[in-house]
C-alpha cells in the first residue's frame, strides 16, 4: 500500500493507511481517489480519476454535461460501484462499503434533486437523521437546531413537499449537515434558485465550513463557487481536467474552450 | 420564535404524563389518522358496537369473524406497501404458509397445549417464509416492481406446488397435504394449557344473559379474532410512530436517500417484510382454525389481489383505512356472491384509483378534520395537536 503510494508520489498529501496515520507523518487528506474508473456499457464516465480533497477544504467541482462531476459523487458514496479503482476516506479504503456504512463514517451527500421527504413534516424531515444518535431533550435540540439552520422555525408542522424548491434545498442540506458528517457532499445546491436563495445558500454552506465541515459541492454558477470555493477542479470527459484556484481556472483559456466548444 | 416552539413542545408536559396520556403518545403521531381525543371515543364506540354486534344480530356475527380475520391480512399489507413501499401480491403467501403450519402442527398435537403451539407455529411461519424470501429479495439487490413480480410468482409456485401434494406420500406425520382437496381434520381451535386452563373457541355456542334481550347465544371465536384485530391495529400503530416507523416512510418515499441518512434500508424493509408476514400467517391460522379446513385456493391469483384492492380502497398510508375496507369490500363481496362479486370489486378498484388515490379513509378523515378545525378556532376546545417529539 505504502509502495503504491510512494510510486505516485503525489505530494506529502496522499491517501494513507490506518497504520500510516497512527504511526505518523500525518496529513490532512480527508477523501482520496485512485485511479477510479466507472464505465456503463461502452461509454466511460469517469476515466481513471484521481482526486484529492484535504479537510476543512471547501472544494467546488465544475465541467461540462456528462464531465461524470454527479457519477464522481456517487463513486464516493457508493451509491454506485466503481469499475476499477479505489476510494480512500480518512486513510481507509472505502471501496466496498454501503452507502449507509459510509455515512457512519462521516460521509454525507445531498442529492442533485431536492429530496426531502414530501409525506413527512419538517419536523419529521429533520428528525429522521437526528433519531439515529439523539434522544430526549437533546433530540429535540437538535431538531430545532437543524430547522432554524434550514431557516424554516414556523414551519414545523408543514408537510415538507408544500415547501418552495429553496426551502426544501435548505431542509435537505441542514438536514445532511445534522448527521455532523466531516465530509458533505453537494449536487448543484443552488440549481434553480433566486438570487436571493442562492445567497442564503451560500451562507448555509459556509457556516458550515467554518464548523469544520469539508465540502466537494458540484456547481454550474460560478459566481456562486467563486464566492464560495478554497479551489476549483473542473472535470471533462470523465477526467480532472484543471485544479486550482478559481482566479486560475477562470483566466484558463482551455478551460473556456470545453465549457464554451470550439476555439 | 425557535424560543416559542420550544416553550410550547416542552410545555405538554409539565406533570408527568398519566399512563393514558403516555399509551396515547405511543398510539398517536403524523404516520397515522386519528390523533384526537374525539377519534378515541369515536373508536370507543365503534368498538363496543363491534363487541355488541353477535348478541343483537345473532347468527351473522359467525360470518363477520371471517371479515375481522381478514382485517389482519389487510393490515399486514399496509404494513408492508402502505408504510414501507414494498407492493407484494405474496401476502396470501404468508396466509398460506401460516394455515398450512397450524394444520399440520395441530393435526400431530391434538391437545389443547398442541393447538396453541400450531397458533404460535403458524404465525411464526409466515414469518419466517416472509423473512427467507425478503432476504434473498433485499439483500439481493431485487426493488421496486421486480419485488411485486416476485411476490406474484411465489404465490403461484406455492398454488402448483400444494396442489400436487394429494398422494399419500405428501403426509408430515398425520398430516395429509392433500391437494386441491385441501387438509380436512383439523382439530377444533382449543387455546390454553391442559389441566390448567382451556377454551374451546369454534363451534361452541355460548349463552349469555343480557338485560332486555335475555338469554342469547353467540360464538366465541369472533371475540377471539376481535381481539386480536384490536391488538394488530394497535400494535402497528405502535410500530409505525415509533422511530422505525419513520424510518419504513422514509424508506417508502426514497430508498437511496434514507441510505444517505446512514440507514440500513435493507434490513429496514426485511424487518417489516418479516413481520408482515407474521401478521398473515396469524390471519392464515385464525381462517384455517376457523374453517377447520385449508386448501390450496389461498394461493390462488384472486385471492392474492384482493389485500391489494382492500388496502388501495381504504388508503394503503392507513392502518385503519385497510381494516376498514377489508371489513366493507368482503362483507360486499359476500353479499354480492358470483362472478358479479368480481366485476364489483374491480369496479371498486378502478374508482378507488381514479377518484381517491389516496383512499376512502384518509379522505374522510381530511374531512373530519378539517371541519374540526373550524370548530376549534370558534370555542377553543380542540386538544392540541402538537406531536410529541419522544
Amino acid at each position: 500500500m505504502s509502495d503504491s503510494a510512494d510510486r505516485q508520489s503525489l505530494g506529502p498529501n496522499v491517501r494513507q493507511t490506518a497504520a500510516e496515520r497512527a504511526t505518523g507523518d500525518r496529513t490532512d487528506t480527508l477523501l482520496q481517489t485512485d485511479d477510479l474508473v466507472k464505465t456503463f456499457g461502452g461509454f466511460t464516465a469517469t476515466d481513471s480519476v484521481d482526486f484529492s480533497v484535504d479537510e476543512g477544504e471547501l472544494r467546488c467541482l465544475i465541467g461540462p454535461n456528462g464531465a461524470g462531476k454527479s457519477t464522481l459523487l456517487k463513486l464516493i458514496t457508493g451509491t454506485l460501484a466503481p469499475t476499477d479503482g479505489s476510494v480512500y476516506y480518512n486513510g481507509h479504503d472505502i471501496t466496498d462499503l454501503e452507502p449507509n456504512e459510509r455515512v457512519d463514517r462521516g460521509i454525507s451527500m445531498k442529492f442533485q434533486v431536492p429530496s426531502v421527504y414530501g409525506d413527512l413534516t419538517v419536523r419529521e424531515n429533520a428528525r429522521l437523521p437526528i433519531q439515529q444518535f439523539a434522544d430526549g431533550a437533546e433530540r429535540r435540540q437538535r431538531v430545532r437546531e437543524a430547522i432554524e439552520a434550514a431557516g424554516l422555525t414556523g414551519y414545523e408542522e408543514v408537510d415538507a413537499s408544500t415547501l418552495s424548491h429553496g426551502q426544501q434545498q435548505q431542509l435537505e442540506i441542514s438536514m445532511a449537515a445534522s448527521l455532523e458528517p466531516d465530509l458533505l457532499l453537494l449536487d448543484e445546491p443552488v440549481a434553480g434558485l433566486s438570487l436571493e436563495e442562492r445567497g442564503e445558500i451560500a451562507d448555509l454552506v459556509q457556516e458550515l465550513n467554518d464548523d469544520g465541515i469539508t465540502f466537494v459541492i458540484i456547481e454550474h454558477d460560478i459566481d456562486f463557487v467563486e464566492r464560495i470555493a478554497d479551489a476549483v477542479t473542473v472535470l471533462h470527459q470523465g477526467a480532472v481536467f484543471r485544479e486550482g484556484s478559481i482566479e486560475d481556472i477562470r483566466a484558463d483559456d482551455e478551460v473556456r474552450r470545453i465549457y464554451l466548444g470550439g476555439e | 420564535m425557535a424560543a416559542e416552539s420550544s416553550a410550547s413542545s416542552s410545555s405538554s408536559s409539565p406533570a408527568a404524563p398519566s399512563a393514558l396520556g403516555r399509551l396515547r403518545n405511543r398510539l398517536e403521531g403524523p404516520n397515522t389518522i386519528g390523533n384526537s381525543r374525539r377519534f378515541w371515543v369515536g373508536f370507543a364506540v365503534v368498538l363496543l358496537g363491534l363487541v355488541a354486534f353477535p348478541l343483537l344480530g345473532g347468527g351473522t356475527g359467525n360470518q363477520f369473524s371471517l371479515f375481522l380475520v381478514l382485517g389482519l391480512l389487510g393490515l399486514s399489507l399496509s404494513l408492508v406497501w402502505g408504510y414501507s413501499g414494498i407492493l407484494s401480491f405474496g401476502q396470501t403467501v404468508f396466509f398460506g404458509v401460516g394455515a398450512y403450519t397450524f394444520g399440520v402442527v395441530s393435526i400431530n398435537f391434538p391437545t389443547p397445549g398442541g393447538i396453541t403451539g400450531a397458533v404460535v407455529a403458524g404465525t411464526l411461519g409466515g414469518a419466517v417464509v416472509a423473512a427467507l424470501l425478503g432476504y434473498f429479495m433485499f439483500y439481493g439487490g431485487v426493488r421496486d416492481v421486480y419485488v411485486t413480480i416476485i411476490t406474484l410468482v411465489s404465490t403461484l409456485v406455492m398454488l402448483t406446488f400444494m396442489a400436487q401434494t394429494a398422494g399419500s406420500e405428501w403426509t408430515i406425520g398425520e398430516a395429509p397435504l392433500g391437494g386441491f382437496n385441501g387438509m380436512p381434520g383439523m382439530p377444533l381451535l382449543t387455546l390454553g394449557v391442559e389441566g390448567i386452563f382451556t377454551f374451546q373457541f369454534v363451534f361452541n355456542e355460548l349463552e349469555l344473559f343480557v338485560p332486555v334481550l335475555g338469554t342469547v347465544t353467540f360464538d366465541p371465536f369472533y371475540y377471539l379474532a376481535l381481539a386480536l384485530l384490536l391488538a394488530g391495529y394497535l400494535g402497528l400503530r405502535v410500530v409505525v410512530n415509533m422511530d422505525f416507523g419513520r424510518v419504513l416512510v422514509a424508506v417508502r418515499e426514497d430508498e437511496d436517500r434514507t441510505q444517505m441518512f446512514g440507514y440500513n434500508v435493507k434490513r429496514a424493509k426485511l424487518i417489516a417484510f418479516t413481520l408482515g408476514g407474521g401478521f398473515a400467517g396469524l390471519a392464515g391460522v385464525l381462517y384455517a382454525a376457523r374453517n377447520v379446513y385449508i386448501d390450496p385456493s389461498v394461493f390462488e391469483l384472486y385471492f392474492a389481489t384482493l389485500p391489494v384492492v382492500w388496502v388501495s380502497v381504504g388508503g394503503r398510508k392507513s392502518l385503519l383505512g385497510a381494516v376498514v375496507a377489508t371489513i366493507a369490500v368482503e362483507y360486499l363481496r359476500l353479499n354480492i356472491g358470483g362472478e358479479l362479486a368480481l366485476v364489483a370489486v374491480g369496479a371498486l378498484l378502478l374508482l378507488s384509483i381514479l377518484v381517491l388515490p389516496g383512499g376512502i379513509v384518509p379522505w374522510i378523515d381530511e374531512k373530519l378534520t378539517n371541519s374540526n378545525l373550524d370548530v376549534s378556532e370558534i370555542d377553543g376546545t380542540e386538544p392540541s395537536t402538537e406531536v410529541s417529539e419522544s
